[in-house]
């Protein structure tokens, strides 16, 4: 039985609750991508299918978002480990290249438009508008996130408690399945 | 056997075997949760209390959603009558031609039923049937003090809710709510010069599912999340009663089958608004040409019913927790074969994303496809029907209590397998052929998924409204509610089979133009006034649940049903946090009933003197 008690639930806390509920969203999220991407194989195998390739700038952008992950994995070593200075400013770098990653999605979508792909042309471009657009909207989400844990970064004083650690996690965990997902999707662009 | 009744003091083994967790001294002197009228009874986060916020709302949708049903079958059955009486509420979709006689707008017959779908569907069996008894049940009787997160738990209600104010409004919509049907298939539904209801009421209604879905996700990641989490000392998983495993493995489905939906909306919504063609090609509409290729109508239905299928079981498994929980308490027995039961229920959640295309069979897919479809389809029989085996068999010799609650539980059996038989027939792609789209697959539905569930929530509101409300429904009442709507749901629904084997097609708004149809008038006519009828006699129920919050006779012990389960430990009415001092430990599976000459041994029983527990 346990004696100290953190909050109230931590005789079974295996798992924060809070932690485990995140990644069944996660899962939920992850499902509406599975079933965007098994449509465009569906589309795509009923024929009248346009095939054009991807603007370079989407693959780029790729490393954009997972620099910005592993800054994040440092602030979060950082904030473990008592370095409040690597903390604060990898979770600005990490925000701003969140906000880059946005940015040139958005330069993606130029992309695509200058080739002649437009957003209600034919299903294959419009697959590529809609999921990479959905996809942004997450990351988006996350970024609100980020803002918050920015707040807290910056206008409470240093300390590592189990709160905030946890609170801290949720966003981490967060933002490495949004930058996976980025993965999954254009690996399977790519494959397809 | 006679049975002797154990002494059970639960305040003592509360006290001496329960599990001081310190909740209480976080609250002090005032309880945040419930401190004022708001926070106690509208922006509740107790689970208790949005446990019934979601069944009172769901039986206001119900209320709706079956007038509405029995409007349009005045339509089908009394085709040549006048409707005028009926045009003070229904305004101009009453079109009262020169001879006075009013008939009810033929667009506005399309709404209704498309309405009636959605609402019983998604507002009363799905929201207001799991929303409600996970959130009473699933905390009660694992041993938490409340949901994972009571916040989130607030918001599932409250997204609800706004799902429902904005339907509700797209009723009064000029040109009338959606109307393409429940499954609002593309491309009626994208065209709004096909169909008035394609309009704003398409649109609101694709809204408030959104947010009717979010609502749905919410509460899914709550119970899942306090399944795992929150059970207390004691509660493995294979001591859960059925009840909650039901209501996990129903949230599981859930997270994982509606999330899909959405994106099949969020396509939907582009090809509305955006100008996309995901499921728009070469359509000619009044004489012109639209200009969108390269879509395919087929790819909706494919996400949809890869929802839909998996959405008939979010709605039955809950049904068959519950039932599973009321036949095993009143028959004084334990659950025959309670493994089986949680397999079975697993495995009808695995299968049922396996299944989805047997309602495309006659969509143009490719007919090998099809042959994975039945095989599948069939398959899913065999748990279904390892579960009425065990239901029987828990009957078998039991010490039955023929209460309400036990009638429903017995009914709600009674219904699933004459619906579930015949879906052996429609899984059968060469037999459904003829029967798609007939009256025959309304029969179907309308029996395993509509009135099953309905028994299975019924059931259920009689057996935990003395947890709910402290009294008790009244008996007489309830046996009279309950042979009533048995007889009348079978007259309505049987008939069915029959027009739908002569192949009588479903939605159609009248069959003055088939002659062969004529023979079935007076049937139809019997149908509805017994479905008249049968609503009406709803009126005893609503009257007697009301009633009894106020005035219903009080429960004067604990555990009124002697039965095994946390939630009867609990004070007759339970504050915030369930347990006013330690929580329950358990000891035991929660089907101790009969055994060692005991008539029921609660699950917070630590082992009595030469007892084998878990022998299941
Ligand atoms: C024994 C298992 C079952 C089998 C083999 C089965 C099979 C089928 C098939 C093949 C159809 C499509 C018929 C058609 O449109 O032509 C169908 C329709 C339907 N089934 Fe079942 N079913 C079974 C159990 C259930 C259960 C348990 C539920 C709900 C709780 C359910 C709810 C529905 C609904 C709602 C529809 C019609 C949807 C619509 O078109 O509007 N079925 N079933
Ligand atoms: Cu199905």
């Amino acid at each position: 039985m346990a004696t100290v008690h953190k909050d109230r639930i931590d005789y079974r806390n295996k798992i924060h609750p809070h932690k485990l509920a995140l990644w069944v969203a996660l899962g939920s999220i992850l499902m509406m991508f599975v079933a965007l991407t098994s449509a465009y194989v569906v589309k795509r195998a009923a024929g009248n299918w346009l095939d054009f390739d991807l603007p370079k700038i989407f693959y780029y952008n790729t490393f954009v978002i997972l620099l910005s992950s592993v800054f994040l994995q440092m602030s979060y070593k950082g904030f473990l480990k008592g370095k409040e200075y690597v903390y604060k400013y990898m979770l600005v770098a990490a925000f701003i290249m969140g906000l880059a990653f946005v940015v040139l999605q958005y330069k993606g979508w130029l992309a695509l438009h200058s080739i002649g792909i437009e957003l209600s042309g034919n299903p294959s471009g419009s697959f590529i508008y809609v999921i990479s657009g959905f996809h942004a909207l997450h990351v988006l989400g996350g970024i609100v996130a980020l803002i918050l844990a920015l707040v807290f970064a910056f206008k409470l004083p240093y300390k590592p408690t189990y709160r905030r650690k946890n609170r801290f996690e949720l966003v981490l965990h967060y933002w490495h399945f949004i930058g996976f997902l980025w993965v999954y999707l254009l690996l399977f662009l790519f494959t397809q | 056997m006679e049975k002797n009744s154990l002494l059970i003091d639960d305040e003592k083994l509360l006290k001496e075997n329960g599990f001081n967790d310190h909740f209480h001294e976080h609250h002090h002197d005032e309880d945040p949760y419930q401190s004022n009228f708001f926070s106690k009874y509208v922006f509740s986060m107790d689970h208790k209390m949005i446990a019934k916020q979601f069944l009172i709302t769901g039986m206001f949708w119900a209320v709706i959603g079956a007038a509405m049903s029995v409007i349009f079958r005045m339509q089908l059955g009394f085709p040549e009558e006048s409707m005028t009486w009926i045009k003070p509420l229904l305004g101009k979709w009453i079109v009262v031609d020169s001879a006075g006689v009013g008939h009810l707008a033929t667009e506005f017959y399309y709404a209704l039923v498309t309405m009636h779908g959605t609402i019983i569907v998604f507002f009363v069996l799905t929201a207001g049937l799991s929303g409600t008894f996970s959130n009473l049940l699933i905390p009660l009787q694992i041993g938490a003090r409340d949901m994972a997160s009571p916040l989130l738990n607030m918001l599932s209600y409250w997204f609800f809710f706004l799902a429902g104010v904005i339907m509700f409004l797209s009723l009064f919509a000029s040109t009338g709510p959606a109307s393409g049907g429940w499954v609002a298939y593309p491309p009626l539904s994208v065209l709004p010069q096909a169909s008035s209801g394609s309009g704003v009421g398409m649109t609101l209604w694709l809204v408030s599912l959104t947010f009717f879905v979010v609502s749905v996700l919410l509460g899914g990641i709550n119970y899942i999340t306090t399944v795992l989490n929150l059970r207390t000392k004691g509660m493995s998983m294979w001591r859960m009663p059925l009840t909650v495993w039901s209501f996990f493995i129903t949230a599981i489905i859930g997270l994982l089958s509606f999330p899909v939906l959405v994106s099949g909306f969020l396509l939907l919504m582009a090809d509305r608004s955006l100008g996309t063609s995901f499921y728009l090609s070469e359509i000619f509409i009044n004489g012109q040409a639209l200009d969108n290729v390269g879509g395919s109508p087929i790819l909706y239905q494919h996400l949809f019913w890869f929802l839909g299928h998996p959405e008939v079981y979010i709605i039955i498994l809950p049904a068959m927790g519950i039932s599973s929980e009321v036949l095993s308490t009143h028959s004084r027995k334990p659950i025959f074969g309670y493994k089986a039961m949680v397999i079975s229920i697993a495995s009808i959640a695995f299968l049922s994303f396996l299944v989805w295309a047997h309602h495309m069979f006659m969509s143009g897919m490719n007919p090998f496809i099809s042959n994975f479809f039945v095989i599948f389809t069939l398959i899913i029989a065999v748990p279904s029907a390892v579960k009425v085996f065990n239901w029987i068999s828990t009957l078998y010799g039991g010490s039955i209590r023929l209460n309400t609650a036990m009638l429903y539980a017995i009914g709600f059996v009674s219904m699933f397998i004459s619906g579930g038989l015949t879906g052996i027939y429609l899984g059968n792609s060469a037999i459904d052929i003829q029967m798609h789209d007939t009256y025959f697959v309304v029969a179907h539905f309308h029996i395993v998924m509509g009135v099953a569930a309905f028994f299975g929530m019924f059931a259920g509101i009689y057996h935990w409204f003395p947890k709910m409300y402290g009294r008790f429904m009244n008996e007489t009442l309830g046996k009279l509610h309950f042979w009533g709507t048995m007889i009348g749901a079978y007259l309505i629904f049987w008939p069915m089979h029959y027009l739908g084997l002569a192949g009588v097609p479903r939605r159609y708004y009248s069959f003055d133009v088939f002659d062969t149809f004529s023979q079935f008038q007076s049937l139809n006519a019997f149908i509805t006034v017994v479905a008249i009828c049968t609503f009406f006699l709803q009126i005893v129920f609503i009257a007697n649940f009301f009633h009894s919050i106020f005035f219903g006779k009080k429960v004067t012990s604990k555990n009124p049903w002697k039965s095994n389960t946390l939630e009867w430990t609990t004070p007759i009415m339970p504050g915030h946090g369930n347990w006013p001092g330690n929580i329950p430990t358990v000891h035991r599976w929660p089907y101790d009933y009969s055994k060692d000459g005991f008539d029921y041994i609660p699950q917070i029983q630590p082992p009595l003197e030469g007892e084998t527990t878990e022998s299941h």
